[in-house]
């Protein structure tokens, strides 16, 4: 049933994790300490590759896909897009508020060996796939020993 | 106006980890009152209707549901900032909520789930005779 499963689960993969949920904590409000302090990011990126193609899956809930820009230029995939503030009217209590909203950029460096013109973007149930084609060139093929 | 402490949405659990690669991931929620209940919003992508289960049990407002992305079989993860096979939290729901009437939906992997107060604890004004 869940594909999903195959991306591993390492210590690493968590402690980084966790290293980013301590971070956002105590960061507390106001700019970052440091200028390469990554805030939380959004949406999450996975990216993974086949044989003949790879694949960029955004975790983008909430957005409206004619309004998301996905670009190539130079080997960098950027996808870029904003996602609304809910509506607050007469609210009286906020008790969480942990969902992103407002504008984002995501880069992702691809490999050499990908084909710019064959890309294909798909919006499912908040996931944002987008599949780049590799070259007809850079495909694994067998060699035969003459 | 100000609302008593056992109105509130008590978040209670954290993700719990079952067993093996698979183990469930905390959605990050928005939770607002208003004047007529609360309204909790989850970010829940790659889940679809079909894989989603929101239920009330003992008091508690649980959130449980499948990711399933479709994928090639032949993929290779080369990075991954998301891992996890599952969303799964719960909340304490406080006695004048209405646990009868929660209504849920789903759209681009928001859930929206609006627990609305019971008629006897909404807010009424009283009349003065005088």
């Amino acid at each position: 049933m869940n594909e999903y499963n195959r991306f591993p689960t390492d210590v690493f993969g968590e402690l980084s994790r966790l290293q980013r949920h301590i971070d956002e904590v105590f960061r507390g409000p106001g700019p970052a300490r440091d200028i390469r302090a990554t805030t939380r990011t959004f949406p999450a990126i996975n990216v993974g590759a086949t044989a003949d193609a790879v694949e960029i899956i955004a975790l983008a809930p909430g957005v409206d896909p004619k309004k998301i820009d996905i670009s190539i230029e130079r080997g960098i995939l950027t996808i870029a897009g904003e996602r609304p503030q809910a509506e607050q009217d007469d609210h009286l209590n906020v008790y969480a508020q942990e969902r992103f909203s407002g504008a984002f950029r995501r880069v992702v460096g691809l490999p050499d060996d990908i084909d710019p013109d064959r890309v294909e973007a798909r919006y499912t149930d908040g996931c944002l796939r987008v599949t780049i084609k590799k070259l007809e060139s850079s495909k694994p093929r067998a060699i035969t020993i003459q | 106006m100000n609302t008593s402490v056992n109105t509130q949405v008590n978040r209670s659990e954290t993700a719990r980890r079952p067993a093996g690669a698979d183990y469930a991931l905390l959605p990050a929620v928005d939770i607002i009152e208003d004047q007529t209940g609360i309204t909790l919003t989850a970010d829940v992508p790659g889940v679809s209707k079909d894989n989603l289960n929101v239920r009330v049990e003992g008091g508690h407002l649980l959130i449980d549901a499948g990711i399933s992305i479709s994928v090639p079989d032949d993929l290779n993860v080369l990075h991954a900032e998301v891992r996890g096979g599952s969303y799964h939290r719960s909340f304490a729901l406080s006695s004048e909520l209405d646990t009868a009437a929660v209504e849920a939906s789903l759209k681009d992997g928001v859930l929206t789930i609006r627990v609305p107060r019971t008629d006897r604890a909404k807010p009424r004004r009283i009349e003065v005779r005088s």
